[in-house]
């Protein structure tokens, strides 16, 4: 059960390394916000797969706020892109 | 039994990360970026989270799992609307292949 959560665990951290790369390389502004945006999903299953392979429940908390905080962030972004105030 | 159950729930829920980020990686420009990866990596982190509420069970971790579920689908899906709403405010052009804008008349 643990070698292949662990295959599992590594194989969702290469995936959000993809993330970076488009984060790095992307073209536009929305490409990367994009990449972020993605990025934030991708952690919380790499929480949740750690959460299994330790057998500790708070880590899961460490997803929820992680969402949270990125739809925020996400929004904000957003609202820049869009050339308002944050107010507005 | 439920060892099964999960170790099948997170290959389902990684083999559809997989496929959105290879979409981030392949498509053309940002709106089917977008497209793409917020679907599959939503639903493959629910099949990931739906996999630790079978290893858990009804305890702590499992009512923590499934209060995690709606509130991922809520936020990743706003957040992916308004980042490209704000996107296309911004001036962003359509890929080559695109044939068709219908936003483009709503707007004005």
């Amino acid at each position: 059960m643990t070698e292949y959560l662990n295959i599992l665990l590594y194989i969702q951290i290469a995936l959000s390394g993809i993330c970076l790369y488009r984060i790095i390389r992307g073209p536009t502004i929305p490409d990367r916000m994009v990449g972020i945006d993605i990025f934030g999903i991708l952690v919380v299953g790499i929480c949740a797969i750690i959460s299994i392979e330790t057998e500790r429940s708070f880590i899961l908390d460490i997803g929820i706020a992680w969402i949270i905080l990125s739809f925020i962030g996400t929004l904000t972004l957003a609202k820049y892109l869009s050339g308002k105030k944050l107010n507005e | 039994m439920n060892k099964m159950v999960t170790l099948i729930l997170l290959c389902i829920g990684i083999l559809f990360n997989l496929f959105g980020c290879i979409g981030l990686i392949r498509l053309p420009d940002v709106y089917n970026r977008l497209q793409a990866a917020t679907k599959c990596v939503t639903l493959g982190t629910c099949s990931i989270l739906i996999g630790v509420l079978f290893h858990f069970g009804f305890n702590d971790a499992g009512v923590k799992a499934i209060v995690a579920i709606p509130i991922l689908f809520f936020a990743s899906t706003v957040a992916a609307h308004a980042l490209i709403r704000g996107a296309y405010h911004f001036g962003i052009k359509l890929g080559e292949k695109s044939v068709r804008d219908d936003y483009k008349d709503a707007v004005k």
